[in-house]
Formats: structure tokens, C-alpha cells, sequence
């Protein structure tokens, strides 16, 4: 490969190609298109959190001027109930059927149980109004240590309310526990969060003689296409999905949803396109929410500080029903359960327990934010147990950077890494001891840390399949990459990004194999119409999965490029390499030929080598043989007032490893935009249920996403330790800040709050939980 | 509905005029009538700041607005703020420093910042957070877009 390099594109903080059209507001997202004929659709949405529909009454809806139809369960005739992706052998998952459009029980509030369809977009929602149901309450299961325990149930037919059972677990754990001197036990929660991704979902469907196109704000428009055809009932290769311009996703668009079912559903019928965006308040209820687990959480050490055992029951939050990954999320936190140390047992036992909540699912981190929460919190609350400075027990216990690849406890194999390294390029940042000690007169200050890997790049499929952990999909990524003839690059890649700039970063990894300006590399995805088949952008895989099938692409054309110009300059292929743009022989570079001179002749094939096909463009199917681990060593300051309870974060510092930078730029606005994702979960943000199911924090006047004026800048820096997984070397970079920083946060204000005898305290840490643990640590 | 009203007033430099429902929000108006779908709408309760427009010379917010009460108004949107070839130094700005990643807050953003840098021409970064309190933004930790901002002040 060495022979294709050129001019370092791959490394360069370039702008982004993406932006123009982004600036000028000329871009081009779901509200912004509509097409001819369109009609509009609005969801009545149920205002019980659990009863039983005994009446819909739409003849007034149905009367109202401009609505052409009125939807309810009993009328939409699918194949199948929403998809569930998780069967992992050996494990019983209880799913209770899901619908688009509810049938005799509603489960949560904003459960969807008619569809309106009309003319005008304002005209629909009055409609909706006008639709009358009966319900009949049932009890309502909140709580989700009683929903556990027993008593009422959501799903009254599975005659419990715990879903699942699953147990990951390595070495001796209760050999790990007697050998420990000291044992640290907390009950630590994670609370329900909302993706918020600041452009709402939206679809629309149009079906027309006998095929499905459907435009959706979705991250994973390839498993649309599926679902959307096993769903209906319609031959795969008649439904083409396309993910526009999409603002935004964190996990909340990674999601196969009723509206998306019942609007194609919908257009099939009335033979008409139609169009849904949901409202904020719409989203806040209906848009798949994160997190939400209680975790009793046990960790054993030495009076020295060797961990010895770590074990964690967590109880998740499941909602009312499961949908495309709902039940699987805790699962991938247990596989870095253990973090960054070698601990030689560890295990984790989950339960899934349904609440008649809006279901929870995949949001930034998915499962592994959890629990690096844990593992960072016992460290510190082992540190304070032994005595022990908290770096010193972190050192003690670091995997040893000799040791990778590493296998931990639970078999999982780390990539690569050298979490030291990462600390102590972390401490030379800042001095965060000495900003805690300026604290000014009736404040109090405290630093908190967490050193964090993660497991991403999703996936090798052998490991994540069916007959292994048993999602129902391969892993895999596809790329094609075309040059034109006039040397112009288009790629196409089955990744979906929607905001991560992988237009650019992509393009850069063309770039420098064919010795081209990325700016004549032009990306295209999200179009199941257009490319070659892919799984999305999710798991921070795009690079490690989607870029690296770009690259193997890429190095089949650079493969044939070679050929070509060894043929016409009668020189064997292995002599040709990249020298300042052009194709040459080594030793020769006078000689060569552009990569746009090499597409003229491979396209009027006049003298190409005997047999070769014509043309200048080749596919690459890509499946990696292993998960990447990107790593890194937080720090934050942060500052409460003990009047009022107030936390202000007042310096936060990173140190991230994704492998080598292909665009360091993109890689740091990753990494803010993480941050701070984290920071509002620890301070501002929980989606919060009252006794009887009703959503609190319905809309963002109510739930508190983080502005500008409530975070700091930030201090960065990155440590490059290539991953033997890839050629590029590379990790993702897209979860890394939101999983690494909510235990920093929280560990500096409990830092702050010891003087006052607070030693332990859970998210969200709003004013008023802050001030309630001050008083009850001074009664 | 209940019948209808006509509304006329500049945007971004030209004179528009239409039969809307007097209840038609300003943002509506801007993005289905005259189609000028860079305005945004992101929450529907003026949190969020994505459908920010200038009205006369302010950042006002057009999801919280009817198109009648703009009536004879001077409206600016992201559209009239610069041009392929030709951007504003904001524009410029948040390209250079990777002050967007999706960009759907963004032209909501830059017309937010535009105002603050009429009123404040060299504002500090606490001034530049204190003035994009309403918009929000999921993707960039704001640090880009503070950094953006203040760039195109100090090159203003």
C-alpha cells in the first residue's frame, strides 16, 4: 500500500466539503421537500399511559373539510407487529406485539392509536382533535424497582413485567470477592435522557404503480428499505428509502418506527403521497428515549488497591414495548464492563423490566456511557474507601500497554491502547488541583476524572450475528468507488451520516490513494437507490467499518490504475507508484499519468492490457475481524455554590484516542459535541415520568438541553495508538466524549461536596438534588 | 378556516406579498409560501432558536410570530445573508472553524450571531454564550461556534 501514498490529505484539518450548502441554508431536509399531490398526516396519540380502547369514534374526523381518511389499528392489515433485532441464543426475550397504530391497549402516553390524513398540514391537526376515544383505564407501572418487584403489570398476558435475563460474565467472581479486603456496594441510577436532535423526525411516502419510495429522517435507511418491505409485504427491490439532509440523530433515528410503517401503509392504500413531521412535544413523547437504569454496583479490592472483582445487577428501563434494539443496550456496556482495568472477575447480570413508559432504546453511547458511569464512580468511591489517591488507584489497577491486544476478564479482545499515556498527556493540560484551589470566598470546588474505553465499530458480524450475540443482521459495510472520466471521484458509501462530516473525511481517504484534491471526491449515502448496500451510522462505525470499505474500494481502482499504466508504459504494475499526483514508475516520476488520464484510457479502451474490462470503478464489501477501542483520560473542574446547589463547570479537559486523525478537526467537534451531550445528561437533562405516566419534561421549555451560556470551552488533546483492526488504524470518535464524561462531572462534585460529608450522589445534578444531599449530609 | 388576510412584506431584499390564514406562522410563511426553507423549526416553543430571522434589523423568533404580525415588515433569513462565492464574514467563519456538524441550527445561529455583532462588534466569549442562550445546538458542544463567532468579529 505504501506505493499508493502521495501528498497527506489524510491528516489535514480540512474544511468541510458538507458546509456550504449548510451555511447558505440551501440543504435539503425532510420539512423541505414535498412533492406533487401531497397530503398530510397527523397521530392521535393516547393521553393514558396504559388502558384498554373500548370506542374510536372518527365520524367527525372523517367529516372534517380537506381530511381524505382516518386511520385507526383495526385498519392497518401488516404483515407483522414493529421490528425487535435482538434473539440471542439460549435467552428468552418476551416481546409483546407492537403496532404502528395501537389495537385494543394503549402502553404509554403517546402510544399512537389513529392516523389522520388530510390537505393541509394545519387542517390535519385540528382533525386529529376530533377524534374521539374510549378508554378504559388500567393500573399504571412507573417505578421501575416496583415494576420489578411485581404487583401491576404493563402487559397483563406475559403475567410479569420482567422481559429478559442476560449475564456476562469472566474469571472466578466469588473468588474475586474473598479475596478482597475491602468492598465497596452503590446503588447508582442513570436516568431517562431524550436524544434531541434539534430537527424533529419526520417521513414521507410515496407509493405509486407498485413501488415505495420513502424519505425519513433516519439514520439506517438500508434497514428501512428491509423492514418497510417485510412489514408491507412489497418485494425489497420495489422500496427505495432515502435519508435526506438529516439534522441530527444521537441514536434516535436508529430506529425502524410505527410512523414510518403506517405513512408507507398509508400511501399504498390511498395511492397518494403523504407527509408527517412531528411537533417537538411529539418527539418528547414518541421519539425513542436512552438510558433509564438502576444498577446495584460491587466492587473488591486490596487494601493496596488491586481490584479484585466487579460485579453489577443493573435493572433497565425497558418502556412498554421493545423496538429495533431496545432490549440490547445494556449489553453492550457489559462488554467493556471492567473499563480500562485488569480485574480478573467480572460479571454483569441485567434484567429488563417494561414500565408503561415510551420504549428506550439506543441514544449516544448506547449502554457503554452506563457503564463507564459505574466503573469511574466505584473507582472513585473505592478510592475514598482505601484511602487512596484516585490516579494512583487508577495506575495501580490500567491494563498494562504492553499487554495489547488484550484479552480481559470476559474474553473480549482490546485492540489497542495505552491508558497511561492518555493520563498523563491529560495532566499536562491543565493544573486542575490548583483551579480547585482558587475557589472563590463561599464556593466550593472539586476536580473529577474519569479514563474510559469504549467498544465500537460496529461490528465483526461473526461475533454480533445470530448464532453469537444474536442481533439478526450482519455488521458489514459496502463502498464504491467511481472515477469519471475527467478524473472527478464519486463515492458511494452505505454509511448515513447526519452531521458527522464523513463526506469530507471519506473523501480525504480517497484523496490520498488516488492522488486527486478531495474537493473532486464527491460522497454520496443515505440513498438505497443510489449505491451499494450498507448498515448505517451508529456505533461510531462509519470510519472504522464504512471508511475502511472506502479504502479497500479505493485500493482495488488504485490496483487497476496500476495495471493500466504499467501496460502503457511497458512497465511491470508492482514499479508503479504514486509520486506528486501522477502514476509513475518508481524512479521515473516524469513519466506517470494522473488518475483522471488513467479513467480517459480505461474509458476509451483503446490500449488496455489484453482482457481488461473497460471503466475505472470497483466495489469493496467490508467486515471487520474485530470491534475497535478507542480510549482516553477526562478531567473537569467544576464549582458549586452550596446556597442554592448550582454546578457550574468551569474547566473540562480531554484526551481522546480514535487511532490515527484522518481529519483532526472533525475528530475535536466529535469530541465537544459528545462533552457536552454528557454534560447535560449529569446536570440539565432527565425525561421524567409522574406517578401516572404522564411526561413532565414534554418539550425543550421543560427539558433542560445545555446552552451555550452553561458549558465551558474545552481543553484538548488526542494521543494516536493504531488499531491492528483496520488499515486505516482507526476508532470511532462519534460516542467517546458522551461515554467518558458524566462520570467525570459527577465525580467532581461529589470532590466538591466531601467537605460538607457528602460522599456519594446520583444523576441528574440539578440545584435542587445538589442542595437536598448538602442538608441531608448536614442533619 | 376562518378566512384570510394578505400580508406583504421585504424579504431578504424583495417584496412578497400573499393570501395566508391569519393564524399562518411567520416561519410557515417564510418556508411554504415563499419557500425559503433555510429558516428552521426545531421545537415550536422558542427554545431552541432554529427558525431565528431577522425582523427590521432584530433576531426575533418566527415559529412564535404570525405572518400577520410581520405585516410591512423587513425580514432577513438565512438566504439573504450571502451566496455561493459571496459569503458572510459569519458564514465564512463557521465554515473555517467547524462551527456546525448536522447545520440544522445553524442558519438560526449565524442569524443570531449576526445580531449580536450589530449591537456588540467585539463582544468576549461569555458575551458571545450569553447571546446564543435561545439556540440550541445537539452536535457541536457550542465551543466551534463561540470560536466561530468571535473569529468573525475580530476579522470584522
Amino acid at each position: 500500500m505504501s506505493a499508493t501514498a502521495d501528498k497527506s490529505w489524510v491528516g489535514q484539518p480540512l474544511k468541510r466539503k458538507e458546509d456550504p450548502r449548510l451555511i447558505m441554508g440551501r440543504a435539503r431536509y425532510i420539512d423541505d421537500i414535498n412533492v406533487t399531490g401531497q397530503l398530510w398526516a397527523a397521530f392521535v396519540r393516547s393521553p393514558e399511559a396504559h388502558a384498554k380502547i373500548t370506542s374510536i369514534d372518527t365520524s367527525e374526523a372523517k367529516a372534517f373539510p380537506g381530511v381524505q381518511a382516518v386511520f385507526t389499528g383495526q385498519d392497518l392489515d401488516l404483515e407483522a407487529p414493529l421490528p425487535m433485532a435482538w434473539v440471542p441464543p439460549g435467552v428468552e426475550v418476551k416481546n409483546p406485539p407492537h403496532w404502528p397504530l395501537a389495537k385494543d391497549e394503549v402502553h404509554h402516553v403517546g402510544d399512537p392509536v389513529a392516523l389522520v390524513i388530510g390537505t393541509d398540514r394545519y387542517s390535519v391537526v385540528d382533525a386529529a382533535q376530533t377524534v374521539f376515544v374510549d378508554y378504559e383505564p388500567l393500573p399504571v407501572v412507573v417505578d421501575l424497582e416496583q415494576a420489578y418487584e411485581g404487583g401491576d403489570l404493563v402487559h397483563a398476558d406475559l403475567g410479569t413485567n420482567q422481559c429478559h435475563e442476560w449475564t456476562l460474565g469472566g474469571g472466578d467472581l466469588e473468588a474475586g470477592f474473598n479475596a478482597a479486603e475491602v468492598v465497596v456496594e452503590r446503588r447508582i441510577v442513570n436516568h431517562r435522557t431524550a436524544g434531541a436532535a434539534i430537527e424533529p423526525r419526520g417521513v414521507l411516502a410515496d407509493y405509486r404503480a407498485g413501488s415505495l419510495t420513502l424519505t425519513s429522517s433516519t439514520q439506517v435507511p438500508h434497514f428501512l428499505r428491509l423492514f418497510l418491505a417485510l412489514q408491507l409485504g412489497i418485494s425489497e427491490d420495489r422500496v427505495r428509502a432515502i435519508a435526506p439532509e438529516v439534522g441530527g440523530g444521537f441514536g434516535s433515528k436508529l430506529q425502524i418506527y410505527g410512523e414510518e410503517i403506517a405513512l408507507a401503509w398509508a400511501s399504498r392504500k390511498l395511492e397518494r403521497p403523504i407527509k408527517w413531521v412531528e411537533s417537538r412535544s411529539e418527539g418528547m413523547l414518541a421519539t425513542h428515549h436512552g438510558r433509564d437504569q438502576i444498577a446495584y454496583v460491587k466492587i473488591g479490592a486490596t487494601r493496596d488497591g488491586k481490584i479484585t472483582a466487579f460485579h453489577t445487577k443493573i435493572l433497565q428501563d425497558l418502556g412498554a414495548y421493545l423496538m429495533l434494539l431496545t432490549p440490547t443496550i445494556p449489553s453492550l456496556g457489559a462488554f467493556v464492563m471492567s473499563g480500562v482495568y485488569d480485574i480478573p472477575a467480572v460479571q454483569t447480570d441485567i434484567v429488563g423490566v417494561f414500565t408503561n413508559k415510551m420504549p428506550t432504546d439506543a441514544i449516544r453511547g448506547a449502554g457503554r456511557p452506563e457503564a463507564t458511569h459505574m466503573i469511574e464512580m466505584m473507582i472513585d468511591q473505592l478510592a475514598d474507601e482505601l484511602g487512596m489517591d484516585r490516579l494512583e488507584l487508577r495506575r495501580k489497577n490500567f491494563i498494562d500497554p504492553a499487554s495489547f491486544p488484550h484479552e480481559t476478564a470476559l474474553g473480549i479482545v482490546y485492540d489497542s491502547g495505552d491508558y497511561p499515556k492518555a493520563l498523563d498527556t491529560l495532566l499536562a493540560l491543565d493544573d486542575f488541583e490548583a483551579i480547585k484551589a482558587q475557589a472563590p470566598p463561599g464556593k466550593l470546588r472539586g476536580v473529577g476524572y474519569s479514563t474510559y474505553t469504549e467498544i465500537c465499530g460496529l461490528a465483526p458480524s461473526r461475533v454480533t450475528g445470530p448464532s453469537g450475540f444474536g442481533l439478526q443482521t450482519g455488521l458489514w459495510e459496502s463502498a464504491m468507488v467511481r472515477v469519471h472520466i475527467t478524473g472527478a471521484v464519486t463515492v458511494y458509501t452505505g454509511t448515513s451520516p447526519h452531521g458527522q462530516g464523513l463526506e469530507t473525511t471519506m473523501a480525504q481517504i480517497v484523496a490520498q490513494r488516488l492522488g486527486c484534491d478531495p474537493q473532486n471526491v464527491e460522497v454520496i449515502h443515505g440513498d438505497t437507490g443510489t449505491g451499494p448496500q450498507g448498515l448505517g451510522t451508529y456505533g461510531s462505525r462509519s470510519t472504522a467499518v464504512g471508511g475502511e470499505s472506502v479504502a479497500r474500494a479505493t485500493a482495488k481502482v488504485v490496483d487497476k490504475a496500476r495495471q493500466i499504466v504499467a501496460h502503457q508504459l511497458e512497465a511491470a504494475p508492482e514499479d508503479i507508484e504514486l509520486i506528486d499526483g501522477k502514476f509513475a514508475v518508481k524512479g521515473s516520476p516524469d513519466k506517470g499519468m494522473t488518475i483522471g488520464e488513467i479513467a480517459g484510457a480505461a474509458y476509451i479502451p483503446e490500449n488496455l492490457p489484453e482482457g481488461m474490462e473497460p471503466g475505472l470503478e470497483e466495489l469493496a464489501f467490508y467486515d471487520p475481524e474485530n470491534f475497535v477501542f478507542p480510549f482516553g483520560a477526562h478531567a473537569c473542574v467544576v464549582e458549586v455554590d452550596p446556597d442554592t446547589g448550582n454546578v457550574d463547570v468551569i474547566k473540562y479537559a480531554a484526551v481522546d484516542d480514535c487511532g490515527p486523525a484522518i481529519n483532526p478537526k472533525i475528530i475535536d467537534g466529535q469530541v465537544h459535541g459528545g462533552i457536552v451531550h454528557a454534560i447535560g445528561q449529569a446536570l440539565f437533562e432527565r425525561i421524567h415520568y409522574n406517578e401516572d405516566g404522564q411526561l413532565v419534561t414534554g418539550n425543550f421549555a421543560d427539558y433542560a438541553l445545555p446552552s451555550a451560556a452553561d458549558v465551558p470551552s474545552f481543553d484538548l488533546d488526542r494521543t494516536e495508538t493504531p488499531s491492528p483492526v483496520n488499515s486505516l488504524g482507526v476508532k470511532g470518535i462519534g460516542e467517546a466524549g458522551t461515554i467518558a464524561a458524566s462520570p467525570c462531572i459527577t465525580n467532581a462534585v461529589i470532590d466538591a461536596l466531601r467537605p460538607l460529608g457528602v460522599s456519594f450522589i446520583n444523576m441528574p445534578l440539578g440545584p435542587q438534588r445538589v442542595w437536598e444531599a448538602i442538608q441531608e449530609a448536614k442533619a | 378556516m376562518a378566512g384570510s388576510l394578505r400580508v406583504t412584506m421585504t424579504v431578504n431584499g424583495a417584496e412578497r406579498s400573499a393570501e395566508v390564514e391569519p393564524r399562518l406562522l411567520l416561519v410557515h410563511f417564510l418556508r411554504e409560501t415563499l419557500g425559503l426553507t433555510g429558516t428552521h423549526v426545531g421545537c415550536d416553543t422558542s427554545n431552541c432558536g432554529a427558525c431565528t430571522v431577522h425582523l427590521n434589523g432584530e433576531a426575533i423568533k418566527s415559529c412564535t410570530l404570525l405572518a400577520a404580525q410581520a405585516d410591512g415588515a423587513e425580514i432577513t433569513t438565512i438566504e439573504g445573508m450571502g451566496q455561493e462565492g459571496a459569503l458572510h464574514p459569519l458564514q465564512e467563519a463557521f465554515w473555517e472553524h467547524h462551527g456546525l456538524q448536522c447545520g440544522y441550527c445553524t442558519p438560526g445561529m449565524i442569524m443570531a450571531s449576526a445580531d449580536l455583532l450589530q449591537r456588540n462588534p467585539k463582544p468576549n466569549e461569555e458575551e458571545v454564550r450569553e447571546a446564543l442562550a435561545g439556540n440550541l445546538c445537539r452536535c457541536t458542544g457550542y465551543h466551534n461556534i463561540v470560536k466561530a463567532v468571535l473569529a468573525a468579529s475580530e476579522a470584522a
